[in-house]
């Protein structure tokens, strides 16, 4: 756990959030969960990593990806570490 | 204080000077987010001064936390809280304190349990608290210092942790 490259921002019970959680544990990803709160204005370290509000959001330093969107990121995460990616 | 008896909590066979602190994993809450970590983790980066301390927004919880942001002792050590009290009521507590620590979350109480500085709460039915109680732990995991409360109310003696940070 505490070696893994990716970092998910994720709010509790999130539909889009378990979206991810769901591509990570079914491609056998170790990640690291950093809930935040539900409040806009309680997000200001989401901002800051990825320059917007939005969860779910991660940070891969393997590949330095930071990306918001669970669309994107099952996306991204599939075409990284799926069959045939890299 | 009072002009009569405060009230002695039971006796307890708490985790103590010498031993090695056991470890475990709770989510950490900072101002910011909340994530899993280990006891073993923090110690592997830096000593860390462990306060156990009653529900967040108990009288004594206020009074210890604001004792220890004004001794500034986040400059000698990593300060780490433990309640029982949610991740987001313990965001919501540092905030209010301006504290610059991060806190455990046990709501089931195990690891209050695990270390011996449980409290079960007259009046609260199924609400296992902690006690105040001070840990001192080194890089090796070993406790150099440890206080637990043993009366109803009970504070550290703030200087006696002072001294053990001191010894580090």
């Amino acid at each position: 756990m505490a070696d893994s490259d990716i970092t998910l921002y994720r709010l509790q019970a999130c539909p889009y959030c378990e979206r991810v959680v769901r591509t990570l544990d079914a491609l056998g990803l170790d990640y690291h969960s950093r809930f935040i709160e539900p409040m806009h204005s309680e997000r200001n370290v989401v901002k800051r990593v990825s320059g917007k509000r939005s969860v779910p959001a991660i940070v891969d330093e393997r590949t330095g990806v930071t990306m918001s969107e669970s669309a994107n990121i099952v996306e991204y995460l599939e075409a990284t570490y799926g069959e045939g990616g890299a | 204080m009072v002009d009569f008896e405060v009230v002695d909590l039971p006796e307890t066979d708490h985790v103590a000077a010498g031993e090695t602190a056991p470890d475990f994993t709770r989510p950490l809450v900072n101002e910011e987010f909340w994530e899993d970590r280990s006891l073993s983790e923090l110690t592997d980066e830096e000593p860390v001064l462990l306060i156990a301390y009653p529900m967040d927004g108990a009288f004594q919880a206020t009074y210890v936390w604001n004792e220890v942001r004004d001794r500034g002792w986040a400059d000698e050590a990593q300060v780490v809280g433990l309640s029982i009290s949610s991740p987001y009521e313990h965001k919501t507590f540092l905030a209010e304190r301006e504290v610059d620590a991060r806190l455990f979350s046990d709501p089931a109480a195990d690891v209050i349990v695990e270390y011996g500085v449980e409290n079960d709460l007259d009046g609260m039915t199924g609400i296992v608290d902690a006690r105040p109680a001070v840990f001192l732990i080194d890089g090796d995991r070993e406790v150099q210092y440890a206080w637990v409360a043993e009366t109803q109310p009970d504070f550290p003696d703030y200087d006696a942790v002072a001294d053990a940070l001191d010894e580090l």
